[in-house]
């Protein structure tokens, strides 16, 4: 304990002989001095070869009232949290230790350094807390899936075979999710060929005709966004489902992805076109050509990477939605291509009542689907990611 | 060329019919078959659309005749009794948004002004890129992580909150703490735990548009800031975070309006029921969309319209809560776009 707060002590006491300079600037001259030259001799050095001051810099002080905060918390918390006091489990402990470690760092700093310098370093603390926590649990929520599903993602006819005459208890070693990996690449194929013309569309209707309707049409795009997927769902379950006495099949939960979809893609299709460049379309038609000619030829090619990236961010979310199918497919156990007769399954669906089976080894599948269905996410935004970057390449 | 060797026809004609020509021609063929076309695609969309609010409107309509305003006050969903109300559903909705919340926005928050402001340049638009996968990050997802790896966790947290806080009113659990095999049932499927993994969905839309508005402060100001001294987290207090004020009420209130419509988690996680209370520790709530979920299999067509409504009424107030965040968002001095 000691010996951690009094190395900064000592470090800042060097330190600390220009008070009014910040810690950023204080660090050049003690350090330079005792490492190679004795003399202070500045002025001169400056002069010849201007290099201009590293600003993101740490100094000594920074260094060591960080890890020696940290560890000195480290120590104490354990001290305190599992030898004296009488609690147990891990997330307090961590808590706990981040409380102390920020007094602690506050109160090191404070020794050598002004108010704002010991504010600044305490939000820095917290900030960078907040953004590992975040970062931290996506990627515990990634590993946990892939963890937990590795058994039966191991087993190939996992890949390859249905779940026609499996029981929940049965090994590992017999069904598989092709039938839900076929349906939800059927349902969201159809679903994204009745959305992406209709959106797009829309979104050029919107910024490139205009008109009074157009304002129209935006507000209740922007309204629908609000929809929430299980009323998209509950919507076609009651009219194609109830009224119109259409089966539970792969074109209802196409409907519904369709329906959920479209806002979505129309939306961030219109943001994409509105940022085109307006220099490029007025160019065009000055050129003498047509609207058409300037939409077909210089709009849309412009924005096509972004078109590119609203359209497989609208698709992971439809993938990954399980509310909408889950009112309208129907969960089969057997492998059905189409989609107008019999129920057809969906990978959100499969895992959604595989682990509520309750049985483990049904929801070590469960597990197995949702990490096919991450992986499938994954592939298309890497995708996603990679046309984003052609643009900045092509420019 | 001929032109130039008489010149004196020219200037007496053109003063008398200075007639500018028009710039607006009428459209050739081609361009009107395009709008005509155009027109049809965004009238249709607008039809769709469109329909779907009518088409919910339209179905509550029925079932407010029948349970009158009660539909809005009334905490029990029995079917078999002719009993229906949502304000119980309404208020778990509202407490599970309120827990996500609670827990998204400073995490939102900090990760925010971590990615601008801390980030090393190198790092940064890959840190960006992880935010829109987590946003990407199907629901059932966050779920089977809520359910299987947070809960048994969480429910130790609820225990300890319960146990020396328990005085605040809402982490009032009905059990007593103290007991020596404390009842670990009461703490689990929890409105609490409901929230947390629903906040881990919506954390990522509120800190994208935090973020873009964050990055858009203007850097004369931010460098002013810097030159006079200031700290980097005194430049943020004093320069970033009053310019992106809008930007972080309208990303958390998009977050709001994406958490009272989540479904699966919810489902996964939470067990039903049906009581107007405000205690998120302890089990069972329920959410409307939970509520449709469970609820429209064994539906009769009358309980249908009735879960519709409820839809509707969630509709509407995601709706209320998007507009206004959308509107925060554009009237914040950025300007920014919010998708």
């Amino acid at each position: 304990m000691t010996t951690t707060i009094e190395r900064p002590e000592d470090e800042t006491s060097a330190g600390s002989d220009v008070p009014t300079i910040t810690a950023d600037a204080a660090d050049g001259s003690p350090e330079l001095g005792q490492a190679s030259t004795p003399e202070t001799a500045l002025p001169a050095e400056t002069v010849d070869d201007d290099v201009p001051r590293a600003i993101g810099s740490r100094t000594q002080d920074d260094v060591l009232s960080l890890y020696g905060s940290l560890v000195g918390s480290g120590a104490l918390t354990w001290l305190l949290y599992y030898q004296i006091l009488p609690f147990t489990g891990r997330v307090g402990f961590v808590l706990c230790w981040f409380g102390v470690f920020v007094a602690m760092y506050a109160g090191v700093s404070a020794i050598g350094n002004p108010r704002l310098v010991v504010i600044d370093r305490v939000m820095g603390a917290i900030v960078k807390a907040g953004a590992l926590i975040v970062f931290g649990t996506l990627a515990t929520a990634v590993a946990f899936t892939l963890v937990r599903g590795l058994s039966a993602l191991m087993n190939v006819n996992f890949w390859t075979e249905d779940m026609s005459g499996v029981r929940p208890t049965s090994s590992l070693g017999q069904g598989g999710v092709l039938h839900a990996i076929i349906g939800s690449m059927i349902e969201v194929g159809i679903a994204v060929a009745i959305t992406l013309p209709l959106g797009i569309g829309t979104a050029v209707y919107m910024n490139e005709v205009g008109g009074r309707m157009s304002r129209v049409v935006r507000t209740i795009v922007e309204a629908m966004t609000a929809l929430p997927s299980i009323v998209a769902g509950l919507f076609i379950y009651t009219v194609l489902i109830v009224t119109f006495g259409v089966s539970r099949t792969g074109i209802a939960a196409a409907a519904a992805i369709g329906v959920m979809m479209l806002p979505i893609i129309a939306r961030s299709a219109d943001v994409v076109l509105r940022v085109a460049p307006g220099g490029l379309r007025e160019a065009s038609l000055a050129l003498g050509a047509s609207k058409w000619q300037t939409v077909r030829q210089v709009v849309l090619p412009t924005v096509r990477p972004g078109l590119a990236t609203a359209l497989i961010l609208g698709i992971a979310r439809g993938v990954g939605e399980t509310s909408p199918v889950l009112l309208t497919s129907g969960a089969s156990t057997f492998f059905n291509a189409d989609p107008f007769n019999e129920p057809m399954n969906s990978l959100p669906l499969f895992v959604f009542s595989a682990v509520r089976s309750g049985e483990p080894l049904y929801i070590s599948r469960g597990f197995a689907a949702a990490a096919v269905l991450l992986i499938l996410v994954l592939i298309l935004f890497v995708i996603t990611r990679l046309l984003a970057r052609q643009r900045v390449g092509r420019r | 060329m001929t032109i130039l060797l008489e010149p004196d026809q020219h200037p007496a004609e053109a003063p008398d019919d200075d007639q500018p020509r028009s710039i607006d021609p009428a459209l050739p063929p081609g361009d009107r078959v395009f709008h005509g076309f155009a027109h049809v695609i965004g009238l249709s969309t607008l039809v769709i659309m469109g329909a779907i609010g009518l088409f919910l409107g339209y179905q509550s309509i029925p079932t407010f005749r029948r349970y009158g305003l009660g539909f809005l006050t009334e905490s029990q969903w029995q079917p078999e009794q002719d009993v229906l109300g949502i304000s119980a559903v309404l208020l778990g909705t509202a407490t599970v948004a309120v827990v996500a919340l609670a827990i998204a926005f400073p995490l939102a928050l900090t990760s925010a002004v971590y990615i601008s402001e801390y980030a090393a340049p190198r790092v940064k638009s890959f840190l960006v890129s992880l935010i829109d996968l987590m946003a990407a990050v199907p629901s059932i997802i966050w779920g089977l992580w809520g359910f299987f790896l947070l809960q048994p966790k969480a429910i130790h947290v609820a225990h300890w909150l319960h146990t020396h806080l328990g005085f605040l009113p809402f982490f009032h659990v009905d059990t007593d703490p103290e007991a020596a095999p404390w009842a670990q049932s009461r703490y689990a499927a929890s409105a609490f735990i409901a929230g947390i993994a629903v906040s881990m969905m919506v954390l990522p839309m509120a800190a994208a548009v935090m973020r873009q508005v964050f990055s858009q402060a203007p850097p004369g100001e931010r460098e002013a800031a810097l030159a006079l001294g200031s700290t980097r987290w005194g430049m943020i207090r004093t320069v970033v975070l009053p310019f992106g004020r809008g930007g972080i009420i309208g990303g958390t209130m998009l977050a709001m309006g994406r958490a009272l419509g989540e479904t699966i988690a919810v489902v996964l996680i939470i067990s039903p029921a049906f009581e107007i209370k405000f205690k998120p520790l302890e089990v069972g709530t329920s959410t409307v969309s939970a509520l449709i979920a469970g609820r429209f299999g064994e539906a009769t067509s009358s309980q249908l319209s009735a879960l519709l409504t409820a839809g509707f009424v969630l509709f509407i107030i995601t709706l209320i809560v998007n507009t206004l965040a959308a509107m925060i968002v554009a009237r914040s001095r950025s300007g920014a776009v919010t998708d």
